[in-house]
């Protein structure tokens, strides 16, 4: 077969052609159909954990990942029935209503396109139980607060296979007790931990955030609409990785890397995600 | 290599290679980044052989560890082409077609059997005869080194032994085999490609060439000097006969980084005039009669820097320069401006477009196409899409016209300093991954990961000489001794000792490393020195 010819199915009555390969996923984005993701990213293999993006699939009895379902020729693809926005609204109110998802941007507007409200589940005098929890500020480079942590193992997969090949972080823990955790729960300095920061890059509620982040919102400074974004290429070796520099007030805040870069991926080493600091040195 | 200054690879394509050798290079932590890259060639099913005294955090990804003694690099490639050839595994139609001087290389390596390069370098004849064959046999397959082939006094025919392998099986030339220096810093190959050797004009047009020459002097509107000039380390034995007594040193902290290190000082305070132009104030900059400060050049002015698979990039200002900081652009517009030269007030556009009328291999790059992820060169006109790899002529019937690509016969040599009874354990230095050469910009962020100021030795030699981990002890080299903490590593063989270079505030490293160094590189030999570990005396008090 030749693995080059498209793949033509139809999305929302939508007739769509996709590259072959494509996910339903990249097929819808392609139709210009947006889809909610947040386990999912461009440079991860996908997990299947979080079904915030299911659709129904004609002929499938259960809703299928949009983030893994490769796309077929022939399939009838529905993204907007009252079971899938049904379906979406749930997985978003109970993450929210274990987690904080104050700072997981990327939800918000879908939260409220699909009316998800997680304190619905509330009674009178029995508040929904979120994890709570102190931050875990153990050196200057990034923190972990696991009240905003869903458990979408992205960071687990940027750690290991996708990208940094450290195997740092695993799932510890079941249920409501599970959390990402480094071997034996060890502090960061003393685990296999390298401080590449990828797993902060993928993040996607803040449950990791460089310490430079938490400590301008612990101060009521971030003020991510005042940043600007320059892309360079790192001072150090000879790779040439590309740096996103976020800057607020004339001064470096945070660094990532464009994921769809051809050197880096999105990601980098701590060398190049932390090591700026010398540019406002002395 | 063969006519052009630059690894012959793009990063991509050894996520397809079959088999990687990755020779004295510690990636993972040198080059993260690259590592990912080499990563999925391995998920892909690559096998991969690392050729390294030290069992690095690279070599434990490898299919298998060849620890050979340092300095032994020649001997151990030469060992490969022999069993390669009598195996009879070596691309006779490639050789044939597209080489020179494969007889006097065949009959260069014959007496390097298995059994002689298993007794000269340590590694087991069967080792060696495994990567040999796989190496030939396979589809795909790409050889990278970095310092540990450089940094030695023989570093040329090092880097030539390796290549001889590459003619050998036809590992060149072609997608997902190559051989790749990377560079250690993120510019090393843009400034070359820049011009800034001493026998090139930019894009590696030699300045003795009348023609090329030519060419420059009616862009640049003025005479230039046919003669080469000197290399780093020529420059330094220049100081020494008082033939060089001025020097303006730009982003470089030859106080700190060279090796002999006090002999270095000692010339650089002997010169008449000294000026520095750095974004801080280096122990070399403190030695100067004049410091111009200059902005950060990749986060603070705009420009373009090239990469190790000769991709040429944007570095654009995000923040303003400190103080009276400028960029290097503006201090030698007014330096040439004060010594009776206008040229105006480029930008760095401007610049880059001048050079792209001088550079063939980069004229077909204007700023518009850099902007998004760059191209890599030779990149000769505005409708190329840029090379990601070189040397593809290598497989064309007529060689598109050019000479072939000759083997080189190079025999093994020893590191220039002996082991002795005085000196009897050899030092090698390298990179930690959370720090980069003297520390000046890895120094200004906090690092959990950081441990730098130790050096690395086995636990039997620890234990012969009485020390334990964390001990500080004297450490000396026929040049100096310096004091610092020992750390105990089984990934250490015995008789080696391993120490970064990245904190000469703490300990002044290169106090002991030599300064023998490779005429037509002009390396010094950083990975080999002979020195002594000795208990302090203890305090009495």
């Amino acid at each position: 077969m030749d693995g080059s010819t498209p793949v033509r199915l139809t999305i929302d009555g939508q007739e769509v052609e996709a590259p072959a390969g494509s996910t339903i996923h990249a097929a819808c984005e392609g139709a210009g159909i947006s889809t909610p993701t947040l386990c999912w990213a461009e440079n991860l293999t996908p997990v299947n954990v979080c079904r915030v993006c299911v659709v129904e699939l004609e002929g499938s009895r259960a809703l299928v990942p949009a983030c893994s379902r490769p796309a077929e020729d022939g399939m009838e693809v529905r993204t907007d029935t009252e079971r899938v926005r049904h379906s979406r609204r749930m997985v978003l109110e109970f993450l929210g209503s274990g987690v904080d998802l104050s700072q997981a941007e990327s939800l918000h507007a879908w939260m409220e396109h699909y009316g998800a409200d997680p304190d619905r589940y509330a009674d009178e005098g029995h508040p929904v139980e979120r994890i709570s929890e102190p931050v875990k500020v153990q050196d200057e480079l990034y923190v972990r607060d696991y009240e905003k942590c869903v458990l979408c193992y992205k960071c687990v997969e940027a750690c290991g296979d996708d990208a940094q090949h450290t195997y740092a972080i695993a799932v510890a823990g079941r249920g409501f007790d599970a959390r990402i955790s480094t071997e034996f729960d060890v502090a960061l300095p003393e685990s296999a931990c390298v401080y590449c920061g990828n797993c902060v890059g993928v993040c996607p509620t803040g449950a990791l955030q460089f310490k430079t982040e938490f400590d301008l919102r612990q101060a009521d400074q971030w003020r991510p609409e005042e940043q600007t974004v320059t892309r360079t290429v790192c001072s150090y070796c000879g790779v040439g990785c590309n740096l996103d520099l976020h800057v607020q007030d004339e001064r470096i805040v945070k660094v990532t890397s464009p994921s769809d870069h051809s050197v880096t991926s999105g990601h980098l080493c701590i060398k190049g995600r932390f090591g700026w600091e010398y540019v406002h040195g002395e | 290599m063969f006519g052009a200054g630059g690894g012959t690879s793009a990063y991509e394509e050894i996520h397809e290679t079959d088999v990687i050798l990755l020779w004295g290079s510690n990636a993972r932590e040198a080059h993260p980044i690259f590592f990912h890259h080499l990563m999925k060639g391995l998920d892909n099913g690559a096998r991969m052989f690392a050729v390294d005294p030290r069992l690095t955090s690279s070599a434990k990804f490898a299919d298998a560890w060849l620890g050979l003694s340092v300095g032994t690099d020649v001997a151990l490639a030469n060992a490969v082409g022999r069993e390669i050839i009598r195996a009879g595994l070596a691309d006779e139609a490639f050789i044939a077609r597209a080489t020179t001087g494969y007889e006097a290389y065949a009959a260069n390596v014959e007496p390097c059997t298995l059994d002689w390069a298993a007794e000269v370098t340590g590694v087991p004849a069967a080792a060696i005869a495994d990567m040999a064959h796989a190496y030939a046999t396979a589809g795909k397959a790409q050889i990278l080194w970095t310092l540990g082939i450089t940094e030695h006094h023989n570093a040329v025919d090092n880097v030539v032994a390796l290549c001889n392998l590459a003619l050998l099986t036809g590992h060149v030339g072609r997608w997902g085999s190559g051989l790749v220096p990377l560079r250690g810093q993120n510019n090393v190959q843009g400034g070359g490609d820049m011009g800034a050797l001493p026998d090139r004009f930019p894009g590696f047009q030699p300045v003795d060439d009348p023609a090329a020459r030519a060419k420059f002097e009616a862009v640049y509107g003025a005479g230039l000097n046919p003669v080469p000039g000197k290399h780093l380390t020529e420059m330094f034995e220049a100081m020494e006969t008082g033939d060089l007594r001025a020097c303006y040193v730009i982003g470089e902290n030859p106080a700190d980084s060279d090796a002999a290190v006090e002999h270095a000082r000692g010339l650089l305070a002997g010169l008449e005039v000294l000026v520095v132009q750095d974004i801080f104030m280096t122990r070399t900059a403190e030695m100067a009669d004049v410091v111009l400060p200059a902005a950060v050049a990749w986060a603070e002015t705009d420009g373009t820097v090239t990469s190790s698979e000769r991709r040429v990039q944007r570095v654009r200002a995000a923040v303003p320069p400190p103080g009276q900081a400028r960029s290097d652009i503006d201090i030698l517009g007014d330096l040439a401006r004060r010594l009776g030269a206008d040229w105006g007030h480029p930008s760095a556009e401007d610049l880059w477009d001048e050079l792209r009328s001088l550079s063939p291999i980069h004229a077909g790059m204007p700023w518009d196409r850099l902007e998004d992820g760059g191209l890599q060169w030779p990149c000769p006109s505005e409708d190329h899409p840029g090379s990601p790899f070189l040397h593809g002529w290598l497989w064309a019937d007529d060689l598109e016209g050019r000479d072939p690509a000759p083997f080189s016969a190079v025999q093994q040599q020893w590191p220039a300093e002996e082991l002795t009874e005085e000196f009897p354990l050899r030092l090698t230095t390298g990179r930690a991954l959370d720090s980069y050469n003297t520390g000046v910009q890895s120094g200004g962020y906090d690092s959990p990961i950081r441990y730098g100021h130790a050096i690395d030795v086995n636990p039997g030699d620890a234990g012969a000489l009485g020390v334990a981990d964390g001990e500080r002890v004297l450490v000396s080299s026929p040049r100096g001794s310096v004091e610092m903490e020992v750390r105990v590593q089984p990934d250490i063989p015995a008789g080696l000792a391993f120490t970064t270079f990245h904190f000469p505030e703490l300990v002044d490293i290169n106090v002991l490393t030599n300064d023998a160094w490779d005429p037509r590189s002009g390396t010094s030999e950083f990975k080999a020195a002979s020195i002594r570990i000795s208990k302090l005396e203890p305090a009495y008090g």
